[in-house]
């Protein structure tokens, strides 16, 4: 049963990415990245289930804060240099 | 069933790294390595390297994706177009990936416990971490007592490092408070970030504590709680965030935590012992070591966070 | 008696989360354009995530494990839909026009 949702998983996994090399804008990457880090955490604990080996949450614990503040990081960079540029692009 | 998982990992590994080659946008390759982060780290999860795979989180997912935007930020977005032909470096690359390849054939099969690398000093470690040290984590403990030399070395070079970006960069005091054009529209991320920064910097201390215990330990604990405050940074701007904790703090607390690992080492000496020998710190040598790896952590947690917030804020408070 | 009946509701929304999952992922990718798609995703962060974490919870039991547990869906309730703010937030911004329908409604 881990099995199956881990293969889900991977299989979600995998169509994020093609969103992600796809783009077009830049937005598009940064929500794909965003929610590989989702699947990535789901993925972690999945399989410290799997392999029985509880410690695997400390792990996901950390992608959640992680993922979330550098998604974060993206948008502000990006946000601070579109108002310098003042216009917008593509 | 955990051969395939790891085969398709390392697929998506291979096709981020070639989307990476590909893409000219440089915000978008910093985006895809945090991607490409993630998915070696999941791969680690599934070789059961949980400590490394912290690592990977913390520091490949997190902090370094966060350095390489703050760096693109003070250069321009798109990739210059190379301007020699790509035939040279690609016949040198492919020589020595052929080179590589025809050397894997001589290694031991994976997970082959009659490996070389299981004979030497792997297993000694693995047969008296529990006696010698008593602590569950045998990385914890190879990393912090059995290594504590390399380990102090590497807490030097991050030191160093920290040095370097300060001496090439240089720091501006932000005197006022840059706000972006909308304030308004921060309102969710700000009660998000008040929310959640007390936890993060939680987490980071159960990280450093719980190392014995757990995956984790000084490296991670300390860049998750530089994330912390970068995370504050992000959403109450750089001035405030330098208010919390100031610049000529974090260059003291550099030092303090290289201090605090090499005064453990001449302690030991000051008792009878060798250099970085923890067992006699306390009566009970097990004591000791406890004690030692505790105290040596606490140094590298100190000074891993403090150079993070350097570089950080060294490449933000440039851009203007 | 009870252990049973635990299994059958981890297994149910374990494997409510993977559809959710699915077609959270299969929006993202099918989805004509980004303000759409940021719905899909918002499937995935929330209700994919959370019936795949109940689930766990359901196998972990009373234990550190499910306070965990609880702890990461804690963190994802609040990161999903925040990050999705911030990013249509900061797409609205840069002046990222929505697809629209421009067929007068008859």
């Amino acid at each position: 049963m881990f099995i199956a949702v881990s293969a889900v998983l991977l299989v979600a996994i995998a169509l994020g990415l093609v969103r992600a090399f796809r783009g077009p804008t830049l937005y598009d990457r940064v929500m794909a990245a965003n929610m590989i880090g989702t699947l990535t955490v789901l993925m972690v604990a999945v399989l410290g289930f799997m392999a029985e080996r509880p410690e695997f949450l400390d792990i996901a614990l950390v992608y959640v804060l992680i993922s979330f503040v550098s998604t974060i990081a993206v948008l502000r960079v990006y946000a601070s240099r579109v108002s310098m540029q003042g216009s917008d692009r593509k | 069933m955990e051969h395939l998982i790891d085969i398709v990992l390392l697929g998506l590994l291979m096709i981020t790294g070639f989307a990476i080659v590909r893409m000219k946008s440089l915000l978008a390759v910093a985006m895809l390595t945090s991607i490409y982060s993630l998915l070696s780290a999941s791969l680690f999860v599934v070789l059961d390297a949980v400590d490394v795979a912290l690592t990977e989180a913390a520091i490949g997912a997190g902090i370094s994706t966060i350095l390489m935007l703050a760096t693109v930020a003070l250069t321009r977005d798109e990739e210059k177009a190379p301007r020699h032909t790509p035939l040279l470096p690609l016949a040198v690359v492919t020589v020595t990936g052929a080179a590589l390849i025809y050397g894997t054939l001589d290694m031991p099969h994976y997970g082959d416990p009659a490996a070389p690398v299981h004979q030497h000093a792997a297993s000694a470690y693995l047969h008296d971490t529990p006696g010698e040290i008593g602590v569950p984590n045998v990385v914890t403990s190879v990393l912090a007592s059995y290594r504590g030399y390399d380990t102090l070395g590497e807490v030097t070079v991050i030191f160093t490092a920290g040095a370097g970006v300060l001496a090439l960069l240089g720091y501006r005091t932000r005197r006022r408070n840059i706000q972006g054009p909308g304030i308004r529209k921060l309102v969710v991320l700000r009660v998000i970030a008040k929310l959640f920064f007390p936890l993060i910097l939680l987490f980071a201390l159960y990280v450093l504590f719980h190392g014995d215990y757990g995956p984790g330990g000084g490296f991670q604990a300390g860049v998750i709680f530089a994330t912390g405050f970068i995370l504050y940074a992000l959403a109450f701007g750089l001035g405030n965030a330098q208010r919390v904790i100031h610049h000529p703090l974090l260059r003291i607390m550099a030092a303090v935590g290289v201090l605090i690992y090499a005064a453990v080492g001449i302690e030991g000496i000051l008792l009878g012992g060798k250099f970085l020998e923890y067992g006699v710190l306390a009566d009970d040598p097990v004591t000791g070591q406890h004690l030692g790896i505790m105290l040596i952590e606490l140094g590298v947690g100190i000074t891993v966070a403090a150079v993070m917030l350097i570089i950080y804020y060294g490449f933000v408070s440039r851009q203007d | 008696m009870m252990q049973p009946l635990l299994d059958v509701l981890s297994w149910i929304c374990l494997l409510g989360g993977a559809i959710f999952l699915l077609i959270g992922a299969i929006g993202v990718l099918r989805f004509p354009d980004f303000y759409t798609r940021l719905h899909a995703v918002s499937v995935c962060d929330t209700l994919g995530a959370g019936l795949v974490l109940v689930g766990l919870i359901f196998q972990g039991g009373l234990s550190l494990v499910t306070v965990k547990l609880l702890l990461i869906f804690y963190f994802m309730i609040f990161t999903g839909p925040t990050a999705v703010h911030a990013l249509a937030q900061a797409a609205l911004q840069s002046k990222l026009k929505p697809l629209v329908d421009d067929h007068e409604p008859r």
